[in-house]
């Protein structure tokens, strides 16, 4: 009787999360998916933003959005695979015992420092050594890349330890160096989930808000270079929410869900590439 | 004629360039710990952690941010703790793959994907508004539960999925119920790893700006009640930078908040480590 009840209780519980999920995806829906019926998607998918005047248009912050994430991957990408290849192939237990949780501190590190550290060292570096406002596509694309490290080493060193010490032995025995072994049988062993890494790696890169606001200048515009400066989805979200009221702020609502649609597709990508047991 | 560099140096070459970026990663961390304390550190002292902001930040401490955080975590963890513990020991104890494994599984993972202005975006509508708690430490904590339940999940599965199986057999074979087993042995055993999931979650409640700066407010007030409006120290941090109004308060407050973060880790680290070579 007592472990039926406590089965019941527990199974309630245990649909937490889907229930938060579904919450969400209902209360930012029901904010924002009106909007874009009302005004229309040519309007909802230009590049004029002037929300107070019945201008909706968010591609220039969609290209803003994607411009960044692009930049953080060509950052983050090679870094973290070099590391979580370094962990996993080329270092002995105690080494990867110091190198992973120093490297998984990475991600605890507030995003807000982040940005931080980019207005007092790398902004006034891209202004003094590559020209523009400092401010940049730039800026956003370290940091960001920087930010989702982590993400990319951990799942691909996960992916790399998961492949079968038989394809090592296999390797060597044919006379392969490590090297080699890594390159023509570890990595495309371990394909699936590195891929899975750099794609959740990149909903970091999109869905973060604070880092790029405080470095990416944020000017409503499409940016036509590395250096200029760039507002994203996230951003105009975080800046202009405080204030807005009406359509105004159904139009932030109707640029979450597009957010929003946007990362739950990666996840879903994410984890079917991966197939959870 | 070719000359082709071989397999041996191939490696070495390709060693030194994996060590090099490694290296990097490492000096880019340190690096950032280092700068924010250089600046911050000499700035630090008991009257800062006590005394009340001043001024916008100008002067004073960060007593109401520190006060502030600490409501919001401790909201967060205690609505939090439960329902991602529920969860996980629902997930290893009475499934055994099947849709609901599956759909829980997809649940967890997908919220823990979901970009923080998206909890920001939703506590604002649901807790602020909707459920009219306005900006305050209940929103805030609400919010950020919300947030920190995958982690809290999935941390405390691996730890249950840790505990030996005989543990569980001995129970049952003792005349415990799946219940008593449960709470008597398999959480036990497992709790140094539930703590770990905790103090992660903690350490990413008190990081955390983008979803508490819509939900708990701004407020430099010492928070009187559950319905205070608050400043958490992130977002102190957050004001004091991007609005410029004092530097060195702002590094004073990111070394406090980098503290923070460090002690959590560490103890998370340990905690999670001594657990593991007991049972793998």
């Amino acid at each position: 009787m007592k472990d039926k009840i406590a089965e019941k209780l527990l199974l309630f519980i245990a649909f937490s999360a889907i229930l938060f999920l579904l919450l969400i995806t209902f209360f930012i829906f029901q904010q924002g998916i009106p909007l874009i019926f009302k005004v229309g998607l040519s309007n909802f998918f230009s590049t004029h933003w002037a929300p107070t005047r019945g201008n909706f248009g968010i591609l220039s912050m969609i290209i803003g959005s994607l411009m960044v994430t692009a930049g953080a991957l060509v950052v983050g990408i090679p870094f973290g695979l070099a590391c979580a290849i370094f962990l996993a192939e080329f270092s002995s237990p105690p080494i990867q015992k110091t190198l992973k949780p120093i490297i998984e501190l990475l991600a605890g590190i507030p995003s807000v420092v982040y940005g931080f550290i980019g207005i007092v060292i790398l902004v006034p570096f891209i202004r003094e050594h590559f020209g523009g406002p400092g401010f940049s596509v730039l800026a956003a694309s370290i940091i960001l890349g920087i930010m989702i490290l982590p993400t990319i080493v951990s799942i691909s060193y996960d992916a790399l330890l998961a492949v079968p010490n038989t394809y090592r032995e296999g390797s060597y025995a044919v006379g392969a160096t490590k090297w080699q072994t890594v390159v023509m049988l570890l990595l495309p062993a371990a394909r699936s989930g590195i891929v899975a890494g750099i794609i959740l790696g990149m909903g970091r890169a999109i869905g973060e808000t604070m880092a790029v606001i405080m470095i990416a200048g944020n000017a409503l515009k499409i940016p036509h270079s590395m250096l200029d400066s760039v507002r994203t989805l996230t951003s105009t979200l975080a800046l202009e929410l405080g204030y807005a009221t009406g359509d105004h702020r159904a139009a932030l609502f109707a640029c979450g869900s597009f957010l929003f649609l946007i990362i739950i597709l990666l996840n879903i990508i994410a984890i079917k590439i991966t197939g959870r047991k | 004629m070719t000359f082709r560099i071989g397999p041996r140096t191939n490696q070495i070459i390709a060693y030194s360039i994996l060590l090099l970026m490694t290296l990097i990663t490492v000096v880019v961390l340190f690096f950032i710990i280092g700068y924010v304390f250089k600046n911050g550190i000499g700035q630090l002292s008991l009257e800062f952690l006590t005394d009340k902001t001043r001024d916008m930040g100008k002067e004073g401490g960060i007593l109401p941010s520190i006060l502030g955080t600490f409501f919001v975590t401790i909201f967060a963890i205690i609505i939090a703790t439960p329902l991602g513990v529920g969860s996980a020991v629902y997930l290893v104890e009475y499934t055994k793959g099947g849709l609901i494994h599956r759909i829980i599984s997809f649940g967890a993972d997908c919220l823990a994907g979901v970009p923080s202005i998206i909890f920001g975006l939703f506590g604002f509508i649901f807790f602020v508004i909707r459920l009219n708690l306005g900006w305050s430490i209940i929103s805030g904590g609400l919010t950020l539960a919300v947030m920190i339940i995958p982690t809290i999940i999935r941390t405390t599965e691996e730890a249950i999925k840790a505990v030996p199986h005989s543990f569980r057999e001995i129970s049952y074979s003792l005349g415990g119920g799946k219940l008593d087993t449960i709470l008597k042995v398999v959480l036990p055993t497992s709790l140094p790893g539930i703590l770990t999931g905790v103090i992660l979650g903690i350490g990413r409640a008190v990081g955390e700006t983008a979803a508490v700066i819509f939900t708990a407010g701004s407020s430099l007030g010492i928070p009187t009640s559950a319905f205070s409006s608050t400043r958490t120290l992130a977002v102190h941090f957050y004001i004091l930078a991007r609005e410029g109004i004092s530097m060195p308060k702002a590094y004073a407050t990111a070394t406090v908040l980098i503290i923070i973060i460090l002690l959590v880790n560490f103890i998370a680290y340990r905690l999670m480590h001594r657990f593991m070579a007991k049972y793998y």
